[in-house]
């Protein structure tokens, strides 16, 4: 079984949601990025998304797209990103990893040798924000061929006819956008979920994962309830972003503000679970 | 005889396929918020390009609104001077608000308006599009908003005055390089939180299918009158058609009714800025290399980790790092030969034309006016040249007298 579907399993035994936990690679330097990686697991993040950087990140907002911004001024690159996964797994080979990003760097390193490359280095799962079912022949084959799951965004604006084929093209988990909008922005109601996420589950047996918008610990933990996990991913950036100098580096308590909020959100998903 | 009615199986002019691809070209490389609208739109023009009663409106609005058929002027006074071919223009410049924009935005307008979206937004570059926007949501009374980078507000204040006396919010883009592209980029963000009651008019012959195709065939409009015309002025076709690229809507517009003829030359020109082997410059097919943004796989300037490149060039609307996907399988067939032109060369030739012809030209335009200056003068006498006189210059006479050190 593969790290997504193991890890799913355990927390369904356990009886609650996962926190998937999204930050860029790089931001705001490869040091310290990957000194919150390392972190986010013991600080309890169940599922870990990299943000891959690109200059025109066209879902997102603005925390995102300035986080992207000073990861590419910090060098990153997808062959850094990959090097970053590789040094986290030294320590940790349990915890899912998931590249979230956008398609032009994976064809400027080439599908092929990119595929092969983050399985060889941990990655257990992709999501390429702008590669929809339509354009799925252009990785799908490779990724799969690499045991790499191609996790899909189904949003509100997904309707019933297309559901199928969404998630006919998805495997891993489903990513369920709980706005229409890009990250960061809007939130989501808890009645707008409880009943979007029964439509999802009458057609497909994988976990859901709720995010864009999630922002609190009560958020995090409503949405992990209602589906199967939920990803914080700007809260987490702008927490990062407010911990900088003037001139944009990190300071000594960049790296424990941003796991202190990560171990908040975990304790308030577990808790849910005891309540 | 039914073999008639076939198209020609060698003909260019039959793309894109289902997928929106033009060879391995254009796509539908968008979030999955947006896919569900994407193929609404494409359903829906479908739809619209069969319906006479509505191509029966749009043409209306050409002929009432816009002023069309556009003149094909025989430029005389230019063509003396290179000595060499007759030079003509295609005068979209004198169209209302002054360029080919209006063209595909009305067609555009129409279809929102079929598909019951109620707010327009728009990206846009020097603002011509974004003018043709304003103006025709003025005309059928529709809320817009038009996404501009602050570095192109700032050099084109006129157009921006316009757009907010027509009526238009105009969003400043900080982002990037707070160009074209970044307008694109926040147009895209916008419309993907507004899906619900929002038509995102495209200016240019890019983003996801089926934009190419369709901003393309409203502005075929170009070609299909300029063969019209050259033939009643001439009793021939062309043996070149100049055009610049930016997205690439108004050479587009031009070249394809004219792909299958095979003795028309046709020279897309890119603007090459301070010179295609400097860093500034926006020549996407001469320097750039497939990728995929804004929803279709394209030539793009990028490195060699496919981040992009900002662009740069003095025209606004040229400033773009890409360039729509038809023109990057034309570029790949070898149908169209894509060309460049400096920042300098097209500020001469915005000098000449308008001394030589009394027609001051968009800078844009004038990119293409730089190349008939390079190839007109190399052709016999007796040989014909159409150049599509994209739009006006007025709203480029701040950015010129600057580079001339004139104080206005």
């Amino acid at each position: 079984m593969s790290r997504i579907a193991t890890r799913f399993a355990a927390l369904k035994a356990e009886g609650r949601g996962a926190l998937v936990t999204f930050v860029e690679g790089y931001d705001p330097d490869p040091k310290t990025s990957l000194a919150i990686l390392r972190g986010l697991p013991g600080a309890g993040a169940d599922v870990i998304e990299i943000g891959v950087p690109f200059t025109d990140p066209m879902a997102d907002g603005p925390s995102i797209q300035r986080g992207g911004l000073r990861a590419l001024k910090a060098g990153a690159t997808l062959d850094g990103v990959l090097a970053l996964v590789r040094d986290m797994r030294k320590d940790d080979n349990a915890t899912p990893i998931v590249l979230m990003g956008y398609y032009n760097p994976i064809l400027a390193y080439g599908v092929d040798s990119f595929c092969n490359d983050a399985a060889s280095s941990g990655v257990d799962g992709l999501i390429i924000v702008d590669v929809p079912p339509e354009e799925a022949d252009e990785i799908e084959p490779q990724a799969k061929a690499n045991g790499l799951d191609l996790i899909r965004l189904i949003a509100p604006t997904t309707d019933d006819a297309r559901l199928p084929r969404v998630l006919a093209a998805t495997s891993g988990f489903v990513y369920y956008v709980a706005i229409a909008g890009i990250t960061g922005t809007k939130s989501a109601s808890g009645a707008d979920l409880a009943a979007a996420i029964p439509r999802l589950r009458k057609v497909t047996d994988l976990p859901i994962c709720i995010g864009f918008g999630i922002r609190t610990p009560e958020a995090a933990a409503e949405a992990a309830r209602i589906g199967d996990g939920a990803v914080v991913g700007t809260a987490l950036v702008d927490t990062l972003a407010a911990s900088l100098d003037e001139q944009g580096r990190a300071k000594p308590d960049t790296v424990r503000k941003v796991l202190d909020q990560v171990r908040g959100l975990a304790e308030a998903i577990r808790a849910k679970k005891a309540a | 005889m039914t073999v008639l009615n076939k198209p020609l199986p060698n003909s260019l002019r039959q793309g894109p396929d289902a997928r929106g691809r033009f060879g391995i070209f254009g796509g539908r490389f968008v979030a999955e918020t947006l896919m569900p609208l994407i193929l609404e739109v494409e359903k829906a023009y479908e739809e619209a390009k069969n319906d006479a009663a509505f191509m029966a409106e749009w043409r209306r609005l050409l002929t009432h609104y816009v002023g069309r058929p556009s003149p094909l002027w025989f430029a005389e006074r230019m063509t003396q001077h290179l000595g060499g071919a007759k030079v003509y223009f295609k005068r979209e410049e004198l169209n209302h608000t002054g360029a080919h924009k209006i063209n595909a935005v009305l067609g555009q307008i129409l279809l929102a308006k079929k598909m019951g979206k109620t707010r327009i937004i728009a990206e846009t570059g020097a603002g011509q599009h974004g003018v043709a926007t304003a103006t025709a949501c003025a005309l059928f009374n529709l809320p817009c908003t038009v996404f501009m980078g602050a570095t192109d507000v700032a050099r084109q204040q006129p157009n921006v005055f316009r757009m907010k006396l027509l009526g238009a919010e105009v969003e400043a883009v900080t982002s990037g390089a707070a160009t074209l592209k970044d307008a694109m980029n926040e147009a895209l963000r916008h419309w993907v939180a507004n899906v619900h009651d929002t038509y995102y008019c495209i200016g240019t012959v890019a983003g996801p299918h089926p934009y190419p195709a369709m901003v393309r065939d409203f502005q075929c409009v170009i070609g299909d009158e300029t063969r019209e015309q050259i033939l009643a002025a001439e009793g021939r076709l062309p043996d070149a058609l100049v055009c610049a690229v930016g997205g690439g809507s108004s050479a587009m517009g031009l070249f394809h009714p004219f792909l299958d003829d095979e003795g028309v030359a046709m020279y897309g020109v890119e603007a090459a800025g301070r010179g295609v082997d400097t860093e500034e410059h926006a020549a996407s097919i001469t320097r750039g290399r497939p990728g995929v943004l804004h929803g279709n796989r394209t030539y793009l300037l990028q490195d060699s980790h496919g981040q992009i490149i900002e662009a740069h060039s003095i025209s606004a609307g040229l400033d773009y790092p890409g360039i729509g996907p038809e023109h990057s399988w034309l570029h790949e067939k070898g149908r169209v030969n894509y060309v460049t032109a400096t920042d300098d060369e097209a500020l001469e030739a915005f000098q000449l034309c308008s001394k030589l012809e009394g027609i001051i030209p968009a800078l844009e335009s004038a990119h293409g006016i730089a190349q008939i200056i390079k190839m007109a003068p190399t052709m016999p006498k007796d040989a014909i040249i159409v150049l599509n006189l994209s739009g006006r210059g007025d709203k480029d006479i701040f950015t010129v007298a600057h580079h001339l050190g004139v104080k206005l």
